[in-house]
């Protein structure tokens, strides 16, 4: 694999390809999902780009019902709720992804610690579209 | 940690606010003047403004707001004060809680005697909408904001671990919103100034001015898990778990602690400072408390010397209602865990054992991001005063501020003492 620069440009670069990468620390193995150039354990600054499984359990969430521009944008707001969320990954770092094949106008019925894959979605159209990390049940 | 002392004690000689609300057509520098003019006032043998300084102004985002950067030397000039050095300091909602520590460091560093110390904002002037995405910028924009998260969608993502860990549930947090409204009716600075009752008969009163169907709402209860009267914003904190979009100001004045007394007859004596910082929600190992809550809080008790029991008054950041079970509980009111019971029982209430956030909180008096930091001190100095009328806590000589940014990514607590 080409060595990316461990920045936001490029986890965003996999995530086209739909891959979810994390960053390891050579040092003292640390693994960081956003990557980083810079260890926060060790200050270590040698790192390794490693490929996340995306199994993963929902730690925390919210369902949205008044939403932001971007997702006004894609079809979200008052009526057609979204679901946002916290994903502990596997490997152990967590990150924050949007939530699909929930109900989010039932949140009630929507578990803490319940299992989750990672997908892709699209959002934005023509130059301004790209892929971002959501996980599903 | 080690224990830290200012090199030179700082006390809090004059404060003062504007009206919190929303007020349109009135600019900042309007709003700021109007604190300023408050702030004067109140200094008991009188303020030469020629002696002031330096100023330090907190303000989250004029930029996205009001599309004017560089706000500081502009409210120096408006209260007269230019050419004195003018700093804004940004730390999103902690924004002048923030700038109290810059202008208190400043005066305990020796270079200089007297400064203002200021908080102000302007939001009401962009449609709801633009409020959102301008309030989501203090989130990571690059991770976490791309997830959907809204500012009361993060506080939301906090309730629900809450919920889950503790056994809290979406009535919990009701609690908070009622006494916040209770004690908002008594300040005449409060953007509600309404108890949650009082609402519900002036809708009616609406209703029936308009000729509509006039709802009928048994209790309180019922209207807040009514979803017309009191929608879900981001499940499960709804409308009434949050702070409003409010204009505001104000204004504190700090003197070197020797010269306390020349300016006052009770100044305020800043015994505690603390700040710190911290990573993205996500990064978190704990979703349920406020890692920089629980650090500045430590380093403004061993400052100050005093522990949470001895704090008879406080003022917490309940930008959302989940927000203000948490704060008590990160600064040592309630056990870890317990703060949810502690708001039900009415430990919180005004004339509870642990008065929180007596001036109507972020809830009730309004939320004018940059300015809420140093309007809660505006509390604290009536409290120890005796001048809280109404809402007065009797015989309170010792004080708390506690002031977020963002999801916690920045907090700064201080303490205050009436000798």
């Amino acid at each position: 694999m080409a060595e990316k620069a461990f920045t936001g440009t490029s986890f965003y670069q996999f995530l086209e390809e739909n891959k979810l990468m994390g960053s390891r620390c050579q040092s003292c193995e640390a693994l960081h999902v956003p990557p980083r150039a810079i260890c926060p354990a060790c200050y270590g600054e040698g790192m390794e780009w490693v490929e996340m499984s995306g199994e993963g359990t929902l730690l925390a969430f919210t369902t949205v019902h008044i939403a932001p521009t971007a997702m006004i944008e894609a079809g979200y707001g008052r009526k057609n709720p979204y679901c946002a969320g916290i994903v502990q990954l596997t490997e152990g770092p967590a990150i924050s992804a949007q939530i699909l094949g929930v109900d989010a106008a039932r949140p009630q019925e929507i578990e803490i610690g319940m299992p989750l894959r990672v997908t892709f979605v699209q959002r934005g159209e023509g130059e301004q579209a790209r892929t971002y990390l959501a996980f599903e049940r | 940690m080690t224990q830290r002392k200012l090199g030179r004690g700082v006390a809090v000689v004059g404060a003062g606010m504007s009206k919190f609300g929303a007020f349109p057509g009135q600019a900042k520098r309007d709003l700021f003047v109007e604190a300023f003019q408050e702030m004067r006032a109140s200094v008991d043998r009188g303020l030469d403004p020629r002696d002031i300084e330096a100023l330090y102004i907190g303000n989250y985002s004029s930029d996205l707001f009001e599309n004017q950067g560089h706000t500081a030397p502009i409210m120096a000039d408006w209260v007269g004060l230019a050419p004195r050095p003018a700093t804004r300091i940004e730390d999103a909602c902690a924004s002048s809680g923030v700038a109290l520590r810059q202008g208190m460091l400043a005066v305990a560093s020796g270079a200089y005697d007297m400064v203002l110390v200021g908080g102000i904002e302007k939001m009401t002037d962009l449609p709801t909408e633009r409020v959102t995405d301008t309030l989501a910028t203090a989130g990571d924009v690059t991770y976490e904001i791309p997830a959907g998260f809204t500012f009361p969608g993060f506080y939301a993502a906090l309730a629900t671990a809450y919920m889950d860990r503790y056994g809290a549930t979406p009535e919990t947090f009701m609690h908070v919103g009622i006494k916040n409204h209770d004690n908002g009716a008594l300040n005449d600075k409060a953007q509600f100034g309404a108890r949650i009752t009082d609402i519900m008969d002036s809708k009616r009163a609406r209703a029936i001015q308009k000729g509509y169907p006039v709802p009928e709402w048994e209790d309180e209860w019922e209207f807040l898990h009514d979803d017309r009267a009191n929608p879900v914003i981001a499940w499960p904190m709804r409308l009434f778990d949050c702070s409003p979009i409010s204009d505001g100001a104000a204004a504190l004045l700090l003197v070197r602690e020797d010269l306390a007394p020349s300016f006052s007859d009770a100044p305020l004596y800043v015994l505690g400072s603390g700040q710190a910082s911290d990573v993205a929600l996500h990064d978190r190992a704990d979703l349920t408390s406020l890692r920089a809550a629980r650090l500045a809080a430590q380093q403004a008790y061993d400052m100050a010397s005093v522990t949470a029991s001895d704090i008879q008054v406080a003022e917490v950041h309940d930008c959302f209602t989940i927000a203000e079970i948490i704060a008590t509980e990160d600064l040592g009111f309630f056990p870890i865990g317990e703060g949810w019971r502690a708001a039900e029982e009415g430990r919180s209430a005004r004339t509870g054992p642990q008065p929180i956030n007596t001036s109507g909180g972020l809830k009730s008096k309004g939320h004018p991001v940059g300015a809420s930091g140093s309007g809660q001190v505006v509390e604290i100095w009536k409290q120890l005063r005796d001048q809280a009328g109404e809402r007065q806590v009797p015989g309170a000589t010792l004080g708390l501020t506690h002031n977020v940014g963002g999801t916690g990514q920045t907090c700064v607590v201080h303490i205050f003492e009436r000798r």
